[in-house]
């Protein structure tokens, strides 16, 4: 895929904040192509939603950055502060993990659904207005909302609501944070279909951030996962999770429940990610990894192949059986 | 809803009224002596004068009877006769009534501009400017206002010469003028109060994730901070603002005693001393009923500014 069609390129991306001992994003490399879902996976914590956020160019105050984010072609991070306003706007926009705390509860949804449009877009009030309309039909909601509020709605309808608002620009990126989390099963499904529908109809780049291997795969064209703010495995959804190549991917699928078999014994990761405090040489997952051996420990894994493991070419990890891939 | 809700508070309004007023008639029984030698305040009681305080409290009629006929007196805007003035109450309070009004509400402009404003500044800028409205509300919420009255009297009246030492003014301008340092005086507590009321609730409000996703649409930070920082800080910000009403008033008192203002506190803390019981009476009634209103004021806004809280339920919030 050449880079021109690529929505998002992230390079290199280092993020650092104050009184930390190591990087909390360390050369972070990933991409999503034009109306392609990418799935970003790993235990909370190791720095998903930071990478989202860095999207949007939305920091931490005392955040030093290194590497390039480009959105369309453009680097986020060297933008000035109109323009990163226009691309948040237009080009790019998000999905929050809790639609409750994302909106504000003393606003009318309408408003929150057209705000960004009334201010930034110049095309008048009436217009947003057309365009919510038409937006709420698309995520199965009827225009009665436009004048309620948050609190009279439930999660999966506001959730809804966050999905058209973060279309009403027409994006070409949509970041989603774990948009499925705060709610309940069913209506998960439903917003998951939703989604998958929306990139179809709007053709809609998405970056899906989740810890749900399950929805992963059932979403996803390519995934990334990540660990202590590292890339270590990516690749097509059928074969990262059919034929896992790093320990850590193994692992996490271990400990993914799956519908065939929900009854089995899952095998939780034993140990902590490690802490941002106490600084990190050789390969992070070293102290929880069942393979290493004393180079992890003193020397770190570069990605090759898409992949950032010393064993990656001897091991085989064959823990997930044939057929038996989670699915959502 | 509405409608119901206004009853009930109408209702609560009429209750709490009609205890301050029991209360403030009762306070005769509770005074040492009889209520005549008390009403008289000492004076020498010439017959006449004695005949028509009792005809004026109905003192021959049992306890509640004299409180009912007094009450309505009260109502119907009979407001007894001043013992130091031997004129009717309610001429006195009416042409004492202006000023006092016009002082309170400069005040309440300058508390609610400086207060929101400063709070607003200093949460929104943090740093050394937070901290220097830190330090400044710090003064402002241990001086006195009858010691701010002095200060500023002594630095712009007699020092500077830029404001009268005393008097109330004749005219509008003229007393705008005139009410300048007082006013200035009476909200400097308050104005502290506010900003850290001010300032606490949108910093708690900066905070919530809705701000951080506003702006991730592109949303200006200014329109940001005003859309969704301080409007959604407005709740305890119009509480406070309802107390501060109430402090103001209070403090009338001290306040147009230092500058001789010549208004309805200083005339209320005069007739407390020369135990001119009528005009207290009037006085302390006429401020409960400000209370209260001020009170359902601040209740009738709150379902505006927060749609989650009903007119229904008042434990709610
Ligand atoms: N504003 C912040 N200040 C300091 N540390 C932060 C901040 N935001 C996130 N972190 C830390 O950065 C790391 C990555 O966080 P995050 O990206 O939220 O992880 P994830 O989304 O994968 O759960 C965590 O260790 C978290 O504690
Ligand atoms: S590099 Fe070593 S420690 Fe790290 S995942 Fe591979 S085998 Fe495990
Ligand atoms: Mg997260």
């Amino acid at each position: 895929m050449s880079a021109a069609t690529h929505v998002l390129e992230i390079d290199g991306l280092t993020l650092r904040l104050p009184r930390t001992a190591r990087p909390v994003l360390d050369g972070v490399d990933l991409t999503v192509g034009a109306s392609e879902i990418v799935a970003l996976v790993g235990e909370s914590g190791s720095g998903k939603s930071m990478t989202l956020r860095t999207a949007l160019g939305l920091l931490p105050r005392q955040a030093a950055v290194g590497g390039s984010v480009r959105v369309a072609g453009e680097d986020v991070l060297t933008m000035t502060p109109a323009r990163l306003r226009d691309l948040r706007a237009g080009t790019a926009s998000m999905i929050f993990q809790d639609p409750r705390a994302a909106i504000n509860p003393l606003r009318r949804l309408g408003d929150f659904l057209t705000e960004s449009a009334r201010i930034n877009g110049g095309a008048g009030g009436e217009r947003a207005v057309v365009r919510a309309r038409h937006l709420l039909a698309a995520v199965g909601l009827t225009d009665r909302v436009l004048s309620q509020y948050p609190h009279e709605l439930s999660g999966g309808m506001l959730q809804r609501i966050m999905i058209a608002s973060a279309l009403m620009n027409d994006p070409g990126l949509l970041l989603c944070d774990e948009p499925t989390t705060a709610l309940d099963v069913t209506t998960q499904a439903e917003i998951v279909a939703l989604l998958a529908d929306l990139r179809n109809t709007f053709g809609t780049g998405m970056l899906f951030v989740t810890h749900d291997l399950g929805l992963a795969a059932a979403i996803s064209d390519r995934v990334f996962v990540m660990y202590a703010g590292r890339i270590v495995e990516h690749g097509p959804a059928g074969s990262l999770f059919g034929a896992p190549r790093h320990p850590y991917t193994a692992a996490l699928l271990d400990s993914t429940p799956r519908l065939e078999a929900p009854s089995e014994r899952l095998a939780a990761i034993p140990g902590q990610p490690p802490d941002l405090r106490a600084p990190l040489s050789g390969c992070p997952f070293a102290a929880r990894c069942a393979y290493a051996i004393e180079r992890c420990r003193a020397e770190r894994p570069e990605p090759e192949n898409g992949v950032a493991c010393h064993r990656a070419g001897e091991l085989v990890l064959a823990t997930v059986r044939e057929g038996d891939r989670p699915r959502a | 809803m509405i409608a119901g809700f206004l009853t009930r508070r109408l209702a609560g309004l009429a209750a709490t009224l009609v205890a301050a007023s029991f209360l403030v008639f009762g306070a005769l029984y509770l005074a040492p002596g009889s209520p005549e030698t008390f009403l008289l305040a000492g004076r020498a009681a010439n017959p006449e004068a004695l005949a028509a305080i009792r005809a004026q409290y109905h003192l021959d009629d049992p306890f509640l009877i004299q409180y009912v006929k007094w009450l309505g007196q009260m109502v119907t805007g009979d407001l007894g006769q001043s013992v130091q003035y031997r004129s009717p109450v309610l001429g006195l309070i009416e042409a004492r009534l202006p000023g006092t009004l016009l002082l309170i509400a400069m005040s309440a402009l300058l508390v609610v501009l400086f207060g929101v404003g400063l709070g607003w500044i200093s949460a929104v800028r943090g740093g050394a400017t937070d901290s220097a409205v830190l330090v400044g509300t710090t003064v402002a919420l241990g001086t006195p206002s009858f010691v701010a009255a002095i200060v500023l009297l002594w630095l712009f009246s007699v020092k500077l010469g830029w404001f009268p030492t005393i008097g109330g003014g004749q005219g509008l301008a003229d007393m705008i003028y005139h009410l300048t340092l007082p006013s200035v005086a009476l909200s400097l507590y308050w104005i502290g109060v506010l900003t850290r009321v001010t300032r606490t609730s949108m910093l708690d409000e900066l905070g919530r994730e809705h701000v951080e996703v506003a702006r991730s649409r592109g949303i200006p930070e200014r329109t940001v901070i005003r859309r969704h920082v301080l409007r959604n800080a407005l709740g305890p910000i119009s509480t406070m603002s309802g107390l501060t009403i109430s402090g103001l008033v209070i403090s009338t008192v001290l306040v147009e005693s230092a500058f001789g203002l010549g208004g309805l506190g200083e005339f209320l803390a005069r007739s407390v001393s020369v135990k001119d019981f009528p005009v207290v009476q009037a006085i302390s009634l006429l401020i409960v009923a400000l209370f209260v209103v001020v009170n359902l004021v601040v209740d009738l806004l709150y379902p505006l500014i927060d749609p989650r809280v009903g007119y229904g339920a008042r434990g709610a919030r």
